[in-house]
């Protein structure tokens, strides 16, 4: 029986992690009895005590210096399960809290029950749906035990799916049962893996199984098997089989929720899995392999999101070439000295990338919803004239672009600086060259859009319908948030890394991250960037860009083939197989 | 071999028939019972490793069966929230496959719509 770590006792503030996970499902549980009528009052109400509570356990932890833990029923692990929150845990229950806020006033006049468009039905489930979501998400932040976070991630996928098929219509219905099946084959993956450590080591609690576990073949099997399980809810690339349809086809809110914050459930646990749970079992080819993964999503995401004709499929995509980035922490983590992953700057730069993930691409949905709703369409090629008529909206969209691209003023810049430092002190100077080309990458994208609605209507002026501009500024608020809150999250800047933002070299690798996403952007998009009026078929002239079109169209279909169900399962396998074998012959060799 | 050996086998089995016909069958309802069918296995190679446990002289292992009634649950809830969905398909479009997707979703004849 391994010894009992020092931190079992339920520390000064340990209930409100429980109040923390309980408090949206109380909102869940009076909004049924009311009968979802008043479900948008009830979440509405919850909102800012949900967010007082994250602070609450925030300032806590804070004050302490330590982690909070509380021992549900005074049972002490490998019996009991133990609530924990980390540094970690803490700031994504507070960006949690945030963005959920923010989603939850940007929707507040979409999803009013009053009103026609979706129905009084969906209205208060969508308010539902939010509060569960959050509840799963904070039982995921604070689960200590591989069992909790199993219960944890299936309640968060039973909550993520019906808001996929709010609507009802077919294509929803469709896309939610595909993403329900595969998300289900791998929670399955994913509770073998725990079944099996469980059979090895009799406990399934994070803090025990680190001091237990030793690079055994149960392990290797296990952990694998739980890797390849959480990248399938995660939908890394090859197995994002679910996500642009999902992602595409739901209302702006409800994709916000799903893009920024569900994904992040099972990328936070598996980051649990390798950095606490068997950070020692954990090999330097897996941990390569998994961030080289995360380089061919976001490859692979970037042009396919740069081939969509429509705005919130192309936002869908950037979302799997974003996936791709979160994932590049892995291998630079990876200390060589004593052959484990470790907490350092790298887990700082990923986390850090995480939230600045949440929060901009939350705004970034909601903008391409208020850009959708305003005009009726989403076609990219047609949104001439958008800038004029919805400045705020068309700002939120470049702030929200800025955060994701990782430039100057941003949060996820300092994230960027944290991992091309850890690159450069571990000598893996090729996750240099990903990190700088996935940012041109997302500047690609960005351009692409702030092209098209910068550009002066060529005819009669588009028709704009009025959105709400409590929308506009929730969306505008959150993106701002991305700039702000990985500096809050990081306390007192390091002085080493960033002497001045604002020097001739910074600005020169701005300008070629910018310049890259331009001439990416010309090449690769379905109409030429700088065309006075896009023709509806322009014929591809020039060698350069017809061969890009070629590029484009080849990574289409192979998305395309990475999408079928059975490719998708056999990739699931091959995965799984890969792991498994290179944990098992890194180990030997 | 002994019992909990042979459970274990079972279960590796039943996983592997689950994911086959996880894989192979088109219809989602038989992707839902193998989904079923992956799940029995699991369970039951939990059930095996706490008889194990038991064999050790534990008595017998408590936890496993504690999370396993909680799995089944979880389990239980997946398979009625993938049924009614795919009972709301078939209202919604007349049939039930899963395959086709939207035309908009066809990345290389996307940009003639």
């Amino acid at each position: 029986m391994p010894p009992v770590p020092e931190q079992a006792v339920t520390s000064a503030g340990g209930l409100l992690l429980v109040i923390a996970v309980l408090l949206p499902f109380v909102g869940v549980l009076i909004g049924i009895a009311l009968r979802g009528v008043h479900a948008r009052r009830v979440a509405l109400c919850t909102l800012p005590l949900g967010l007082a509570i994250a602070i609450a356990i925030a300032v806590t932890v804070l004050q302490s210096g330590a982690q909070l833990t509380y021992l549900l029923g005074g049972w002490a692990p490998p019996l009991g399960v133990a609530l924990r929150a980390d540094m970690a845990a803490v700031v994504m229950l507070v960006v949690v809290a945030v963005v959920v806020c923010g989603i939850g006033i940007y929707a507040c006049d979409d999803f009013n029950p009053a009103r026609e468009s979706p129905g009084p039905r969906a209205s208060s489930t969508f308010w539902l749906l939010l509060l569960a979501v959050w509840g799963s998400l904070n039982l995921v932040f604070v689960s200590g035990d591989l069992f909790t976070l199993y219960v944890a991630l299936e309640l968060l996928t039973f909550a993520g799916v019906p808001l996929v098929c709010l609507d009802g219509r077919g294509d929803t219905l469709r896309a939610a049962l595909r993403y329900l099946l595969f998300a289900l084959l791998g929670s399955l993956l994913y509770l073998l893996g725990a079944v099996l450590l469980y059979g090895a080591y009799g406990t399934l609690d994070i803090a025990l199984l680190r001091a237990a576990s030793v690079p055994e073949p149960v392990t290797w099997a296990a952990l694998a098997l739980a890797t390849t399980g959480l990248l399938a809810k995660t939908a890394l690339f090859p197995l994002h089989i679910w996500l642009p349809p999902a992602h595409a086809g739901a209302p702006a809110a409800a994709s916000a929720v799903l893009s920024a914050l569900v994904i992040k459930g099972s990328w936070f646990l598996l980051i649990r899995l390798w950095f606490d749970a068997l950070p020692g079992v954990v090999t330097f080819s897996a941990a390569q392999v998994l961030g080289a993964l995360g380089a061919i999503a976001i490859v692979v995401g970037s042009v396919v999101a740069l081939r969509q004709a429509r705005l919130k499929l192309l936002v869908a995509y950037s979302t799997v070439a974003q996936i791709g980035y979160l994932f590049l922490m892995f291998p630079l983590a990876f200390d060589a000295g004593s052959n484990m992953l470790v907490h350092d700057a790298a887990l700082t730069g990923g986390i850090l990338q995480g939230i600045s993930h949440a929060t901009a691409k939350a705004s970034m949905f909601m903008a391409a919803g208020l850009i959708s709703a305003a005009l009726g369409h989403d076609r990219i090629a047609d949104l001439a004239g958008v800038a004029r008529a919805m400045p705020i909206t068309v700002l939120t969209f470049a702030v929200a672009g800025i955060a994701l691209m990782g430039i100057v003023p941003s949060g996820a810049y300092l994230a960027k600086k944290l991992l091309l430092e850890s690159a450069a002190d571990s000598g893996q100077w090729w996750w240099t060259l990903v990190l700088q080309g996935g940012a041109a990458f997302t500047a690609g994208y960005v351009v692409l859009v702030l092209v098209n609605v910068l550009r002066r209507p060529g005819g009669a002026h588009p028709v704009i319908k009025r959105v709400p501009a409590v929308s506009e500024y929730a969306a505008l608020a959150l993106a701002v948030c991305s700039l702000l809150l990985a500096l809050a999250a990081l306390g007192p800047l390091p002085a080493h890394l960033i002497s001045n933002p604002l020097a001739a070299g910074e600005l020169l690798a701005t300008l070629l991250v910018l310049l890259g996403g331009v001439l990416l952007a010309q090449g690769l998009s379905l109409h030429p960037l700088f065309a006075a009026a896009p023709a509806a078929t322009m014929p591809a002239s020039g060698l350069l860009r017809r061969s890009a079109g070629a590029t484009g169209v080849m990574f289409a279909r192979i998305d395309l083939l990475a999408r079928g169900w059975t490719v998708a399962c056999i990739s699931l396998l091959v995965v799984a197989l890969l792991f498994g074998g290179l944990l098992f012959f890194g180990a030997r060799g | 071999m002994n019992a909990a050996d042979l459970f274990g086998v079972v279960a590796a089995l039943l996983v592997g028939i689950g994911l086959y016909g996880l894989i192979v069958n088109p219809q989602p309802l038989r992707k839902i019972l193998s989904f079923n069918v992956i799940g029995n296995g699991v369970f039951l190679l939990f059930g095996a490793i706490a008889y194990r446990g038991a064999a050790f002289g534990l008595g017998s292992d408590p936890v496993p069966q504690a999370l396993l009634i909680t799995g089944l649950v979880v389990a239980f809830s997946a398979t009625a929230l993938a049924v009614a969905l795919l009972l709301r398909l078939f209202e919604a479009t007349g049939s039930d496959t899963l395959s086709s997707e939207p035309p908009a979703a066809n990345p290389s004849a996307a940009g003639e719509q």
